[in-house]
């Protein structure tokens, strides 16, 4: 078989298994979200914090529970790390340097997950445990909860509330995250994966050499760091390490994990607003485009480096034998479409158009599906703009799914669709005029710069995967790349929430024959277009001087 | 056939709608004030441009310090670029300004006649700026009329005709719904008795001439919200090159072999070219027509006599979707005309016709007159002179006229009436009487039953003759989203008969103002934006109520004062042309903006070879134009850049065409042609400037 083919097929079956979770998953987080009832475990987690799960929230109570809780966690995730020796199971770590426990506390809160560190070096059992891994739950809870508390923007009729925060929260992470990943776990661990608290040990290998043993839960945590689109590995080397990500079927159901709940959140959307199309219609908008960026990924991959260097194995470089190029390439693809960061091959590898796209798939604002409800939401603030230009073009103040977008609901949307390019391309600038941010190039001349243009992409879009190259454990990074990740993440959740508020407050208007239909092929495309478009046109100069320099030599 | 129904449209008196060639001297004329328009006071208030000017007065002063053909062109070219935009707005204006002009002269001074409170008919002159509210004046023929208000005393007929630009006469009269008089017109013949209503210096015409000439014009939120997205993607562009710069000199700090360029030197890109790449990025098409457009929806408003209060009138036109439609004069002709003579068993139609003729020959009503003109065109009865002949009246009392002809009784009216009379006077009724009635109703007629003493002819069918082409203009309606629905004082039976026919949606039949505003309440708790017209006083409140409402210029000031809009032709079938316009304007604007971003694909292919091929001569792949210098390609995308405003004001003043159809097909065309046209449009443009500008010097 063809290594062409073995792709197409591998992607295929990747695409029939997320087609055929989209009703039952859409349907059963429809469920989640709008069920009356509380269940026994959920009732003693509210007394315990103190919340009354009935009362609905507006939305700016709903924004403050969100910042509080996350203010929370980044704190004791903060001090969770700085305290480090002074816990058990530490492995004999010492305390994490202020810079990048602050770096990484930004990060897991963030739904972030970038690592400037090791995790086998720097990472004792409790804080993976209790500290990350805990994040990589509550953290994907965060983003869908503010995805569903949009929908609800979009679904209730003259209503000031938007649902309860903690209520979304625990839901999301009792009855959606934490039964998926452990059934999910205990496959991994069927097929190889690592599961242990146990200490360091050393063993003699084949050739006579010692290694030592690096012991980790890495099963559960890999199978959340994925679920969740968080991506940061119990190892350095992430989901190319063979306790993460043993074999090739492994790394099928990694790749299907970290993108099956960002791809049927739109079933529950469409649920939510009474009309189904509309789900369909957004999830194929992010099929299209997932597709489309997979096929110049691979394309760039299997072909572009010309006949000398494919005959010398130049695509195999940075990719794992057990996975080779095709598949690694989808992983690349569906960690940076998803905002999850996760990688099973070393992206500065890739050739410059194929990094060029994993770049452009960040770029994209994590929409494609996303990151798991923020790619919901961050779609949903593109329709709204897309339905703006569209609506008017159609003679009526334009309205999206019976809500009119004016000038308020303009002006949120199009300052969140403001936040990521300045952080990216301010984060860039500044590192590449100061010389603390040029000191950590690995290469010079275009790739080095397309180091740079990554690392502030994948921190800015909450992404969290690494081109590599790039020695970003220096404070400059950890305290930039850090901000980059804050302001990319909360900035937009307050402003979503806010559009959701102001729409929930709206009347419907019926529809018409004059209403834009949004669910139609055309709408699909033209959303696709405006995507597609409004990132090209922000990002070509940067990505001209980047990875389009080098990939046209 | 005499009567005072408002015909469907007739051809406009202003020329072409929208006039849509550009006169190059309304250009000309213009070109002052747009010179005006570049202080920075005033532009500030469109960012798109008040950035481009900023860039201009930037580049000037590089080009000053560093002189070079390539900077100076570029320089003169952001300055047109502003100009241009100007010129849009300053020519929008000046169509205004024209119209301004001619009602000025309508408002020049008169004095006024005003009746003083001390004795009847004594009158004392004063100025007309000095009437206030509740004054009373008197006007005769030959006087012009010194402000707005209601005729309480007198009929006259006045020339409207520097307000409407009609030159027939109308009749104003005391009391009812042709009440009204507007300051500025003049009475020729008679004496009416005028009350007051305007407070002093707003008069209608006052309004008219600050709506017209745009002053105070005030954004409308569609508008506002477009500005919105418009100074976002601003903001994006900025950063996106401002942001380069350090990327630029980390890239020809890497390639030291590489000279430096017009383009690119070690500092980075020129302030020039950046200006340059800035002033093509950000949405400047379309910010520089955005204000021309929304004056020119007014302007069009204006040109089909329709007087929009405000902005927002006009947009909520295009979101209208529900439009309530009087059945009397809009959808109906106006009056029922006879449409067919049933005669009872035993009775032939000519002597129906007959009967029916001789009983109408003095009836001067509408339908009375249609009763003769029908029996003449289908049985070739001719208007006689009977002599000798006494002639009975209609009276609310008895319900019927007719004549006595010596003899002979001959009655027509309202069955019931009717056929009392007839058994009054030992007559019996044939049951057939009975049901032909009935079906005349059920078909949505009105029975007219014509006697003679002591028995019954036949029935005459008056039927409501709905206007032409109105079916049509339904179903274009319904296509585009709109709900119609008829007003009607009609049993249901009548109502429904006429809905029918006409092929509206929906009607509310026995009508009264009551139910007409709770049907405007009940339509927008759903969510619908609900037009209507009206005139009568009566109207007022359901005028107000709704969304937009157009007051008739024949109504009473009350009407005029409680809807957004006055028809000049009080023509209610406007309504629908003011849909159309509302829904133009927002089109204009979104096919515009789509153009404005296609674009800025092009220019990319133009400018970003142009500025780093040098450095990474791969990236001359991407000048798939061929474009024959760095110079050349970014003077062509600078000039293209201006050009395009000027090619496109045309468009922005008429409006991009409308064709009722659903949202689907129009968001298809609009892309076609502004999306796909705009992603093509400038490689095309481009290309042909830089084939002529590369023989200037210094391009190479």
């Amino acid at each position: 078989m063809s290594s062409t083919l073995a792709g197409i097929l591998f992607i295929a079956s990747l695409l029939l298994a997320l087609a055929l979770c989209y009703k039952p998953l859409g349907d059963y987080m429809y469920r989640v979200y709008t069920g009356t009832r509380h269940l026994a475990v959920e009732r003693v987690l509210y007394r315990l914090v103190g919340v009354k799960p009935d009362v609905e929230q507006r939305w700016g109570v709903y924004a403050r529970s969100v910042l509080a809780f996350s203010a929370l966690s980044l704190l004791f995730l903060y001090a969770l790390q700085r305290l480090q020796s002074h816990l058990f199971l530490s492995l004999g770590m010492g305390p994490v340097e202020p810079s990048l426990a602050w770096n990484t506390a930004v990060s897991f809160v963030s739904n972030t997950n970038w690592q400037a560190y090791s995790g086998e070096s720097t990472m004792g059992h409790v804080v993976q445990t209790a500290g990350l891994a805990v994040q990589n739950f509550v953290s994907a809870a965060v983003g869908m909860a503010v995805a569903i508390a949009l929908v609800r923007g979009f679904a209730r009729k003259r209503s000031d509330t938007l649902g309860n925060f903690w209520v979304d929260l625990v839901r999301g992470t009792i009855r959606i995250l934490l039964p998926i990943s452990f059934v999910a776990a205990l496959v991994l661990v069927a097929g190889g994966a690592i599961q242990t608290f146990a200490d360091h040990s050393t063993w003699t290998t084949l050739t006579g050499g010692e290694q030592t043993f690096t012991p980790a839960a890495a099963a559960s945590q890999e199978v959340i760091k994925l679920l969740g689109t968080n991506g940061g590995g119990i190892f350095n080397a992430n989901s190319a390490h063979p306790f993460e990500n043993p074999t090739s079927w492994t790394n099928l159901l990694e790749i299907f994990l970290l993108t099956v709940i960002a791809a049927c959140l739109p079933r529950t959307f469409g649920r939510m607003v009474g009309d189904n199309r509309q789900g369909y219609a957004i999830v194929s908008v992010i099929a299209i485009i997932a597709i489309i960026s997979i096929g110049v990924t691979n394309w760039s991959e299997l072909s572009a480096n010309g006949t000398v260097p494919q005959a010398i194995g130049q695509a195999m470089e940075g990719r794992e034998a057990r996975f080779g190029v095709s598949n690694s390439g989808l992983f690349a693809t569906a960690t940076t479409l998803t905002s999850t960061g996760a990688v099973d091959s070393f992206h500065d590898s890739y050739s410059a158009i194929g990094g060029g796209m994993l770049i452009f798939n960040m770029l994209l604002g994590e929409v494609a599906p996303g990151g798991v409800g923020a790619g919901l939401y961050g779609i949903l603030v593109l329709a709204v703009i897309t339905v703006f230009v569209a609506g008017l073009m159609v003679g009526r103040t334009p309205e999206y799914l019976g809500k009119k977008i004016g000038a308020r609901e303009i002006k949120l949307a199009s300052t969140y669709f403001l936040v990521m390019p300045v952080l990216v391309l301010v984060g860039t600038a500044v590192a590449m005029a100061t010389s603390n941010g040029r000191a950590a190039m690995l290469n010079t001349g275009p790739h080095g710069l397309s180091e740079i243009l990554y690392a502030y992409t994948s921190a800015s879009n909450n992404n969290g995967s690494a081109f590599g190259g790039v020695s970003v454990n220096t404070p400059f990074y950890n305290t930039t790349l850090g901000l980059c990740m804050l302001f990319g993440r909360f900035v937009p959740i307050v402003l979503v929430l806010a559009l959701a508020g102001s729409l929930a407050e709206q009347g419907p208007v019926p529809a018409s024959a004059g209403t834009l239909p949004t669910y139609r092929p055309q709408f699909v495309g033209m959303l696709v277009g405006v995507t597609v478009i409004l990132v090209a046109l922000t990002f070509l100069p940067a990505l001209a001087l980047g990875p389009l320099a080098e990939g046209l030599l | 056939m005499s009567t005072q129904v408002l015909e469907a449209p007739a051809p406009k008196k202003n020329g072409p709608v929208g006039g849509g060639l550009l006169d190059p001297k309304q250009m000309i004329r213009s070109l002052p004030d747009a010179l005006r328009k570049l202080n920075p006071m005033t532009l500030w208030r469109n960012p798109v441009m008040f950035i481009v000017e900023i860039g201009a007065v930037f580049t000037t002063v590089l080009a000053i310090v560093d002189p070079s053909v390539f900077a100076w062109a570029i320089v003169v070219w952001l300055w047109l670029t502003v100009v241009f935009a100007n010129l849009a707005e300053a020519v929008a204006e000046g169509r205004g300004k024209a119209q301004a002009a001619t009602l000025r002269a309508a408002k020049r001074d008169t004095t006024a006649r005003r009746l003083t409170r001390r004795a009847p008919d004594e009158w004392e002159v004063v100025g007309a700026a000095e009437l206030s509210q509740g004054d009373v004046v008197v006007v005769e023929a030959g006087e012009v009329i010194p402000g707005d208000g209601d005729v309480i005393e007198g009929i006259a007929s006045v020339d409207e005709s520097a307000i409407t630009g009609e030159s027939a006469p109308v009749i104003r009269e005391s009391g009812g719904d042709r009440s009204a008089v507007t300051g500025g017109t003049k009475v020729l013949s008679d004496r009416i008795v005028v009350k007051i209503t305007q407070k002093p210096g707003e008069s209608f015409v006052d309004r008219m001439i600050a709506l017209v000439e745009g002053a105070n014009r005030q954004k409308t939120p569609n508008e506002i919200a477009l500005n919105i997205l418009l100074a976002a993607l601003t903001i994006i562009f900025l950063i996106a090159t401002a942001t380069m710069q350090p990327l630029a000199i980390y890239s020809k700090s890497v390639n030291p072999g590489v000279p430096d360029s017009l383009a690119l030197t070690a500092d980075g890109v020129t302030g020039i070219v950046l200006v340059s790449l800035i002033v093509c990025l950000i949405p400047t098409t379309i910010g520089a027509l955005l204000s021309a457009i929304g004056i020119a929806g007014m302007d069009r408003l204006v040109q089909r006599n329709v007087l929009a209060m405000s902005g927002r009138a006009v947009e909520a036109a295009g979101d209208v979707s529900t439009l309530l439609l009087d059945k009397t004069g809009t959808i109906t002709l106006g009056n029922r005309q006879a449409a067919e003579f049933v005669p009872v068993a035993g009775i032939t139609e000519a002597e129906l016709a007959e009967a029916a003729q001789v009983s109408s020959l003095a009836d001067e009503t509408p339908e009375g007159r249609s009763i003769v003109v029908f029996a003449k065109e289908r049985y070739g009865l001719r208007e006689r002179e009977i002599h000798g002949a006494e002639w009975v009246p209609f009276t609310a009392q008895t319900r019927m006229s007719g004549v006595n002809l010596g003899g002979r009784e001959v009655r027509k009216g309202a069955a019931t009436a009717v056929m009392k009379w007839v058994r009054d006077a030992g007559g019996h009724p044939t049951d057939d009487i009975g049901h032909i009635v009935d079906g005349v109703s059920a078909s949505g007629g009105t029975p007219l039953v014509v006697a003679e003493k002591g028995r019954v002819l036949g029935v005459i069918h008056l039927k409501d003759v709905v206007k032409q082409g109105m079916r049509e203009r339904f179903d274009e309606m319904r296509r585009m989203g709109i709900r119609t629905v008829m007003i009607t004082g009609d049993n249901p039976l009548t109502a429904k008969a006429i809905a029918d026919e006409a092929g509206v949606d929906d009607f509310l039949a026995e009508a009264t103002p009551e139910d007409k505003l709770a049907l405007i309440r009940k339509e927008q708790e759903g969510g619908r934006l609900v037009a209507m017209t009206g005139d009568g006083t009566n109207d007022a409140p359901a005028l107000a109520q709704s969304d937009v409402g157009v007051a008739m210029n024949t109504g009473t000031s009350a009407a005029k004062e409680a809807g957004n809009m006055v028809d000049l032709d009080s023509n209610p079938t406007k309504l629908i042309e003011i849909v159309e316009i509302g829904k133009q304007l927002l089109i204009t604007r979104g096919a515009l903006t789509t153009f404005s971003i296609a674009n800025d694909i092009a220019k990319y292919f133009a400018i970003i070879p142009a500025m780093f091929a040098a450095v990474y001569p791969g990236l001359d792949t991407l000048n798939i134009m061929r474009l024959s210098s760095p110079q050349s390609a970014i003077l062509s995308a600078v000039i293209f850049n201006a050009l395009v405003i000027v090619a496109l004001i045309p468009l922005a003043l008429r409006g991009v065409r409308y064709r009722p159809s659903s949202a689907s097909k129009l968001l298809s065309r609009n892309l076609y042609v502004y999306g796909l046209g705009g992603i093509v449009a400038p490689f095309v443009g481009i290309k042909i400037i830089d084939l002529i500008i590369q023989f200037l010097p210094g391009m190479s």
